[in-house]
């Protein structure tokens, strides 16, 4: 259950459109299942009281979305931001991706969201209508009726560990603070602990999924690139991605190389893999090395600040 | 395709006795695009040149491999040799399997191996390459000597004289430096002063020379040949064009205790002062700590009695932009603190005093007009102990003082021993040293003169413990060829405390972009071959802040660094290195991560508008890389997320076409 209502949302951005401040919304939009919210430029009041959503399952991190939707018009754009979007937003900005003044941003409390794999793994498949209720989540499934499940039971890894608070906006609903008391390395510890071998295995077994969707990419807010890479013969890494004994191996990792220090752990990557890799380990990996050789970091907290592995500095050591 | 040919020297014995160099060969020739492999027992040899000229000739050879020692030692003698047959210089690449193979193999077989794998790195590179053309960048022909010590002066004297423009900027209100704080030199033991003045007063006097004094370097910019440095002149509240010297102001100002920086703060002077007798220039300034007209508006007596009407309380900090061909550093040295080394007492009793301050109260301008008087009662010192090595030589898990050798300290304490038996026979001097050191001309003599003539007791042996007790130093110490313990009653302590760069000199090395060493001293260029020049290109070093010097090296290095400028002042143009990074504006996000890590503000960032593929136009935020400010170091390459920097002659393309060759 999320600790801000749908109608403050909505006032919020009707204010916003009334005014003209803004002229368009970015938000989510109900989809074909209650689970199933697709991101959406809303162009007026009537088509946000319509079809906007706001609940467990809006996930979707708009922040990138902003690069392009800036670009469309010189009005500006409101954008919903939960907590750990706001980050992505702040590091968009330091990388000069979008300006600022183009943007109206709407902080949002998030109580957090639910994974629906998750769900699923309880309900099983054939899920029709999920609705909220005192803190438990009637799954209404084709084939076994009602399934109550304990919201939080539901939540999402990432959100277990959220401990983000709205970093920017201009309005803000809510406190914009979470204090989850999980420890996000803590998995990434699991893995240190591994031998080389064991830790080999369960990469492979991991990676070995992948289908090169490119949706990690797709939705990454560090990824970001006017020409990525991977799409770039030039590049020459474009088929070096594939070209191992575990598939696609070297795409996550070269990925991981290039949002190091960038990446702000928004989980985007792991939500919307289609074959649940839980590719924010590799990112947590880097976050947590980056801690300890530099000290604490957070990318995308301050806006205009340099991360440490892309900052000259006169107190560098030399070689 | 390109049609490669690949070199492969023997280095004599230095390659061939470790690699198999005809295996070399068979292995090289069978490489794709590879149209003829030799080996030679001196590549490097007219007749090895000769014979890569004709190969290009003859076999119209578009890339050139020579397997050999590193391209520090002779890439510049390839690319000459392919350049004189016609073949652009940057198609040669070198595979070194000298210094990166042979060397450090002992099997024949594993380091015929490498070297084969090495070379085929390198034929996947050149394949690669592409011929470049360097641009030419114009010279600025002025130079700036940053500190006026006498490494600065001498070479700020050598520069002037080849008839090149050069400016001190000097930090103190009087150039000079440590020399003038000097008594005697050894170990000839003529007075500092009197060879050192003459020096200041000729770079006063000649026309070429302008000096910044009380001024310091703010900010640097551009890169050899036209660097442009913004100066900060700081107030000195008194005009440098009508102050005569006359030094009326320096007598009547009220304000007499402020600690005399000169003399190490052994005595006092006004608030308004002339550093020494003979500072260049002969100007006061006013000190803005202690003078009460600026302090609290009251006073103003020096105005009233100056006849010129030099001083002026209203002067403020001028900022002096000039543009340089080239700028040499000479910030000098200076002791370090001594706080770590409390078991010396320096902190508890006055008669513990440096060796620096213990010139000072041996010149006749000192303190205490050359007689040698203790601090702390003025009285004749009968018993002084010399300690060698204060903070040099130290362990590095001591955490204070310094691992290096200070160099002058063994040399100086001789003097300061020699000159207090010559002038104070009654005096028992002991010295304590690690070891005596004195590789100079006439250095060991000197030593030996004193140790042998002058009844010094030098004593093999540190000092552990100094407590001041009813005015005597209780010195505890160990005699380690008697292998005894020694109790001395000193009446003053000398400490030779190590030296270390001026603490000005990392600033200054982040502002010109020069490498320093862990201990802040500047990095040459090569240890050995390019002792007065820093990596950084147009910059030079000259004296103590490349490292521990005695005034007749300093004043060779300082003649070394100015023949060094001379020579790149005298170039109309220079030639750049066309190995620089570009960036591929398409590819380019816009996100400042390369200017961020560049360490030469070599890149910029645009606003620029781009023809897109769907017709429209559109402003972008790109890069720009300004190739003469460019070192080619790659930062910005590896920085970069989408891989739109690239270095010409060092391609992304390039450098993975060498690890799969690596790898294959």
């Amino acid at each position: 259950m999320q600790r801000i209502n749908r109608s403050e949302l909505i006032k919020a951005a009707a204010k916003l459109i009334e005014s003209g401040e803004a002229d368009r919304v970015l938000g989510w939009k109900k989809g074909e299942f209650d689970y199933d919210v697709t991101p959406y430029v809303f162009n007026s009041i009537d088509e946000i009281e319509k079809d906007f959503v706001w609940g467990d399952f809006c996930g979707a991190n708009f922040s990138k979305y902003l690069i392009k939707e800036t670009a469309k018009s010189d009005k500006k754009v409101a954008v919903f931001l939960k907590p750990c979007d706001t980050y992505s937003f702040n590091q968009l900005l330091i990388e000069h991706r979008f300006e600022r003044e183009k943007v109206c941003v709407i902080g949002v409390s998030c109580s957090g969201m639910a994974d629906i794999r998750k769900i699923k793994d309880t309900a099983g498949e054939g899920i029709a209508k999920i609705e909220e209720q005192d803190g438990y989540l009637n799954v209404f499934t084709l084939y076994d009726g009602i399934v109550k499940i304990d919201s939080k039971d539901a939540l999402a890894e990432r959100c277990l560990c959220c401990t983000k608070r709205c970093v920017v906006y201009d309005e803000l609903l809510g406190d914009g603070e979470n204090k989850a008391d999980n420890d996000r390395f803590a998995k990434v510890e699991e893995l240190e602990e591994l031998t080389e071998e064991q830790r080999y295995a369960f990469w492979k077994s991991e990676l070995s999924k992948c289908i090169r969707c490119n949706a990690c990419r797709d939705v990454c807010p560090a990824c970001t690139c006017e020409k990525c890479v991977f799409d770039d013969p030039r590049s020459v890494l474009e088929n070096k991605a594939a070209a191992n004994e575990f598939e696609e191996k070297l795409y996550h990792i070269i990925r991981a190389f290039h949002v190091a220090g960038r990446c702000t752990d928004c989980g985007e990557c792991s939500r919307v893999c289609p074959q649940n890799i839980p590719l924010h380990l590799l990112n947590r990996k880097f976050i947590k090395d980056i801690n300890a050789f530099y000290g604490q970091y957070q990318a995308g907290e301050k806006a205009g600040q340099r991360a440490p592995l892309v900052d000259y500095t006169t107190e560098d050591r030399e070689p | 395709m390109q049609r490669i040919g690949v070199f492969i020297c023997h280095c004599g014995s230095n390659i061939a006795a470790t690699v198999d160099t005809s295996a070399v060969v068979n292995a090289l020739s069978a490489e794709p695009g590879v149209v003829c492999a030799v080996d030679y027992p001196y590549m490097c040899s007219a007749s090895g040149q000769d014979m890569i000229k004709e190969a290009i000739k003859e076999k119209e050879l578009t890339g050139i491999v020579i397997c050999s020692c590193s391209p520090r030692m002779h890439e510049a003698t390839f690319r000459k040799a392919a350049a004189a047959a016609g073949l652009n210089p940057y198609m040669v690449e070198i595979a070194n399997i000298r210094e990166q193979c042979s060397w450090v193999h002992k099997d024949k077989q594993t380091a015929t191996e490498k070297a084969i794998v090495l070379g085929r790195a390198a034929i996947a590179k050149v394949s690669l390459n592409t011929p470049l053309q360097p641009g030419e960048i114009p010279v600025t022909k002025r130079a700036l000597v940053i500190g006026g010590g006498i490494a600065g002066i001498q070479t700020a004297l050598d520069i002037a004289d080849a008839g090149f423009e050069v400016d001190i900027v000097e930090k103190k209100p009087t150039i000079g430096g440590k020399m003038a704080q000097l008594d005697k030199t050894f170990p000839t033991l003529d007075c500092a002063a009197c060879i050192l003045t003459p020096k200041m007063v000729e770079a006063s006097q000649n026309e070429k020379i302008r000096i910044y004094s009380y001024s310091k370097v703010e900010e640097v910019s551009g890169f050899v040949g036209n660097f442009t440095v913004k100066i900060r002149k700081k107030a000195r509240f008194v005009d440098e064009n009508k102050c005569t010297g006359c030094g009326l102001c320096t007598e009547k100002c009220p304000v007499k205790n402020v600690p005399n920086e000169f003399n190490l703060g052994m005595d006092s002077r006004h608030a308004v002062y002339i550093p020494f007798a003979q500072a260049v220039p002969k100007v006061a300034v006013i000190d803005a700590d202690y003078c009460r007209m600026l302090k609290d508006g009251k006073c103003g007596l020096c105005s009233k009695i100056c006849g010129a009407g030099a001083i002026k309380y209203d002067q403020e900090d001028e900022i002096i932009e000039n543009k340089y061909g080239a700028i040499v550093a000479a910030t000098g040295c200076e002791p370090i603190d001594l706080d770590k080394f409390d078991e010396f007492a320096y902190s508890k009793s006055k008669d513990v005093i440096t060796s620096l301050q213990f010139e000072r109260l041996m010149n006749a301008a000192g303190p205490t007009g050359g007689v040698l008087l203790r601090p702390s009662d003025n009285k004749h010192p009968k018993t002084i102990v010399f300690v060698q090595c204060v903070g040099s030589r130290c362990e590095a898990h001591a955490k204070k003082g310094k691992e290096y050798c200070s160099k002058i300290c063994c040399m100086y304490t001789a003097k300061h021993a020699m000159l207090t038996r010559e002038k104070y026979p009654d005096t028992d001097v002991y010295v304590f040293y690690i070891d005596v050191r004195t590789p100079g001309k006439n250095f060991d003599e000197f030593y030996r003169r004193v140790a042998e003539e002058y009844g010094v007791h030098y004593i093999k042996g540190m000092v552990g413990k100094i407590c001041a007790e009813n005015g005597t130093l209780k010195v505890q110490a160990s005699d380690l060829l008697a292998d005894k313990q020694l109790h001395i009653d000193a009446d003053l302590v000398v400490l030779a405390a190590a030296i270390e760069p001026d603490r000005s000199t990392r600033p200054l090395a982040t502002m010109l972009t020069a490498s320093m060493d862990t201990n802040d001293f500047f990095t040459e260029a090569h240890p050995k071959l390019r002792p007065v020049e820093s990596p950084t290109a147009g910059i030079f070093l000259s004296g103590c802040c490349q490292g521990p010097k005695d005034i007749p090296e300093t004043v060779a290095q300082a003649g070394a660094a100015a023949s060094k400028v001379i020579g790149l002042l005298c170039k109309d143009r220079l030639t750049a290195n066309p190995c620089v990074a570009h960036c591929d504006e398409m590819s380019c996000n816009g996100c400042s991560t390369c200017e961020n890590v560049c360490p030469y503000h070599a890149v910029t960032y645009i606003e620029k508008e781009f023809r897109m593929p769907d017709r429209t136009t559109k402003i972008r935020r790109v890069a720009q890389v300004n190739p003469a400010v460019c070192q080619g170091c790659g930062a910005c390459t590896v920085a970069c997320p989408s891989k739109a920097m690239d270095l010409y002659g060092f391609s992304g393309k390039q450098i993975y076409a060498e690890v799969d060759a690596i790898c294959r």
